[in-house]
């Protein structure tokens, strides 16, 4: 057992007041030794995967206005974070999204119309989890963090050195289950990075009615873990620093939490009004630090992106649109009956009994 | 043969299933070193190293989550919650997401994950060690809830819950861990999800599970003294219910009485009373009686026995089926005098 001022040493070094930044909000870089800017091709794929997920998430919020879906939580202005965050990742790592986290799974591969299943309506998640390693997007707070924390526990036991990330919003750190994951993670030191998309609002409740920490990577401190704080607006920042922890953990350095700055432009659903709890001001603010003319003007400026290529970027978006509008223009196809298939492996006479009886009450119509 | 307790029982279970599949896991707070506040794991990191059998931080919630993705990786978890109040933390994580990833996945995705919860009272504990709770977890669609009364069905149930593709809440009656029976290890039982007749007879059915079997098979012998042929069916699984054993039973005997522990408002009992009622109406020869708990907090130690059903109110509920012609519902007419039996408590 250590003694406390044996400990003092090792603890890590707190996150910094000022977050970490690689390009300013006028596209220039701003270099910081540590953290190393990713490559051009890099930031190339993070400029398109964040204008593809704009458009979806454009799409979506137009499709739930038309009733299309049953609701959506848009992430418009947080694609940086989601994306940066994504693009990290290795083909054998996890992903574990919320309900906010739609262009995160876009963006992992997942056919956007599965994604958008849960919000229609259709079914609970509408994806397999497996093939592109996804687990089905959370919508209680902070409960999916310890799935995580135990999968690639799982993982190490096989000798495999999957990592997770865990996509969190700053409301859910308050949650207790956030609490016993970053314990879990950070005593079983599982390769988990904690990405905590703080937008500023909770519904209606700001950042500062949740917490009284300097910032939410300050809550890293406590349970023995590295804390990060990022400019969630800067993809680059984002992608870097998130490889970084990634990099760490896998190498044994244990989990990280990863705070990013950023703003919900959008309400927190189509059905939120959120002229009740804040002011144009703070939009305007956040607005002309938009992720995608950032990463923009920065390869514009070094002369790594040209109209064609911006372009093209937006045909795939639009085609990825349209395919989406198209997909869901028809009319619901939902079998009633599968209500009854995946409750239990087999399922128990009272479920095939009434399985049977909704059949028949479906026969008479 | 030899002399086996329901704890050791679950013990070796756990055993032959880490010896068995080197994908079982067993965690949870003070199962390492210490064997389990009630010693079911002891030995287990001593056998299996930690990397098999091993303590966690204090944090029911974060076990059962921590499983949750263990299992979605194809391991097998086998977490112990310690007592029935602590399990509630994780109560969220239960419902939410062990009952649910099945379903929400279109079954891609199982969870092969046991969730042992020691439960109920008799032992003298004190405030939150005692309760309950099988009703709100029965309650859940997605779980399978089941409870052992017996050594025998505590081995055989453990090792098939470990085994089954469905997430299990694992209910061990505390009360009984020390009960013995003359038994051979291993031992497979009849199937988890079947409820058995655990004494045959003709007059009156009673239907048990976990703690109250012994009690409700002591309440047919005194009764048996009595001239009542009582049969006692032991459920075995809550969840999913075992409808036909219940009802050839009670179809056969015209009568029935519930008994659980917990409190009776709203409790398993219900359900079973409406079950039996919808599916025995045109046997019934008198109205499904239930037997629980009083409809209060668990109380403390020293009064637990006012509230534990014991053979008498077993005994007594039996009286009120309507054996007599002239008795009559809401009267005391015809009633005849409670039961004391000694036995019981």
């Amino acid at each position: 057992m250590k003694r406390t001022d044996e400990l003092a040493g090792s603890a890590p070094p707190l996150p910094s007041q000022e977050p970490i930044r690689l390009v300013d909000p006028q596209g220039h870089r701003v270099g910081e030794a540590e953290y190393l800017t990713p490559e051009p091709g890099t930031l190339l794929a993070l400029l398109r995967a964040m204008i593809i997920g704009r458009r979806f998430d454009r799409q979506a919020s137009a499709l739930a206005r038309q009733g299309r879906l049953a609701v959506y939580p848009s992430s418009h202005g947080q694609e940086a974070c989601q994306v940066g965050g994504v693009l990290a990742l290795a083909d054998d790592d996890w992903l574990f999204p919320t309900y906010r986290d739609c262009v995160s799974l876009v963006t992992r591969g997942v056919d956007p119309v599965e994604v958008l299943t849960l919000l229609r309506g259709d079914w609970h998640s509408g994806y397999d989890p497996e093939p592109h390693r996804c687990a089905p997007q959370c919508t209680p707070l902070a409960t999916n963090a310890s799935h995580a924390v135990g999968l690639t526990y799982a993982a190490r036991r096989k000798g495999q050195d999957a990592a997770a990330l865990v996509l969190m919003g700053d409301g859910a750190t308050s949650e207790g289950d956030a609490h016993e994951a970053y314990n879990f993670a950070a005593v079983w030191n599982t390769p988990v990075v904690f990405l905590i998309q703080n937008n500023r609002w909770a519904i209606s409740v700001p950042v500062d009615k949740q917490t009284a920490a300097p910032t939410l990577a300050h809550k890293a401190i406590g349970y023995g873990m590295r804390g990060y704080n990022v400019d969630g607006n800067d993809a680059a920042a984002v992608h870097a620093v998130v490889s970084h922890a990634l990099a760490e953990a896998r190498a044994g350095g244990g989990p990280a939490i990863v705070e990013a700055q950023t703003y919900r432009l959008d309400p927190h659903t189509n059905s939120d009004d959120p002229q009740r709890y804040r002011d144009d001001a703070e939009v305007e603010y956040w607005k002309a630090r938009d992720p995608l003319t950032r990463l923009e003007a920065l390869l514009r400026g070094e002369g790594l992106l040209d109209d064609a290529e911006v372009e093209r970027m937006s045909a795939e978006g639009e085609r990825l649109a349209a395919d989406v509008r198209e997909r869901l223009s028809g009319p619901d196809r939902l079998t009633p009956e599968e209500l009854f298939s995946h409750v239990y492996s087999t399922a128990p006479a009272m479920l095939r009994r009434q399985r049977q009886e909704l059949l028949d009450e479906m026969r008479k119509g | 043969m030899a002399e086996i307790s329901l704890g050791r029982a679950l013990n070796r279970a756990l055993h032959d299933a880490l010896d068995g599949d080197p994908d079982v896991l067993v965690y949870g707070e003070d199962v390492g070193a210490l064997g389990g506040v009630f010693r079911v794991t002891d030995g287990l990191t001593a056998t299996f190293g930690e990397d098999r059998c091993f303590d966690s931080p204090l944090a029911e919630a974060g076990i059962v989550g921590t499983a949750i993705g263990i299992a979605m990786y194809g391991q097998r978890p086998v977490v112990e919650m310690q007592f029935d109040a602590f399990a509630l933390p994780a109560f969220e994580q239960v419902v939410s997401h062990v009952a649910k990833m099945r379903n929400r996945t279109r079954g891609r995705v199982e969870l092969p994950l046991v969730i042992r919860i020691p439960y109920g009272g008799g032992i003298g504990a004190v405030e939150h060690h005692a309760d309950s709770s099988e009703a709100y977890f029965a309650h859940t669609p997605g779980l399978r809830v089941v409870t052992p009364a017996t050594p025998a069905d505590g081995y055989s149930m453990l090792r098939e819950a470990i085994e089954c593709p469905d997430p299990v809440v694992f209910l061990e009656p505390k009360r009984r861990y020390w009960a013995t029976a003359d038994i051979e290890l291993p031992v497979r039982t009849e199937p988890m999800d079947r409820a058995v007749v655990r004494r045959p007879g003709t007059d009156v059915t009673l239907i048990a599970y976990g703690p109250m079997v012994a009690t409700a098979l002591e309440a047919a012998e005194a009764g048996q003294r009595e001239g009542r042929d009582i049969e006692v069916i032991d459920l075995r699984s809550l969840s999913p219910f075992d409808e036909e054993t219940v009802t050839e039973s009670v179809r056969r005997t015209g009568r029935a009485v519930v008994v659980h522990e917990a409190s009776t408002f709203g409790g398993y009992g219900a359900e079973v009373a409406a079950r039996v009622t919808e599916q025995c109406f045109h046997y019934l020869e008198a109205p499904v009686l239930r037997v629980g708990g009083l409809d209060i907090p668990y109380p403390p130690p020293k009064l637990e026995s006012y509230h534990l059903p014991n053979a008498d109110r077993i005994l007594d509920a039996i009286d009120r089926l309507q054996w007599e012609s002239e008795w009559v519902p809401g009267g005391t007419g015809g009633q005849p005098p409670l039961h004391q039996t000694g036995v019981g408590a």
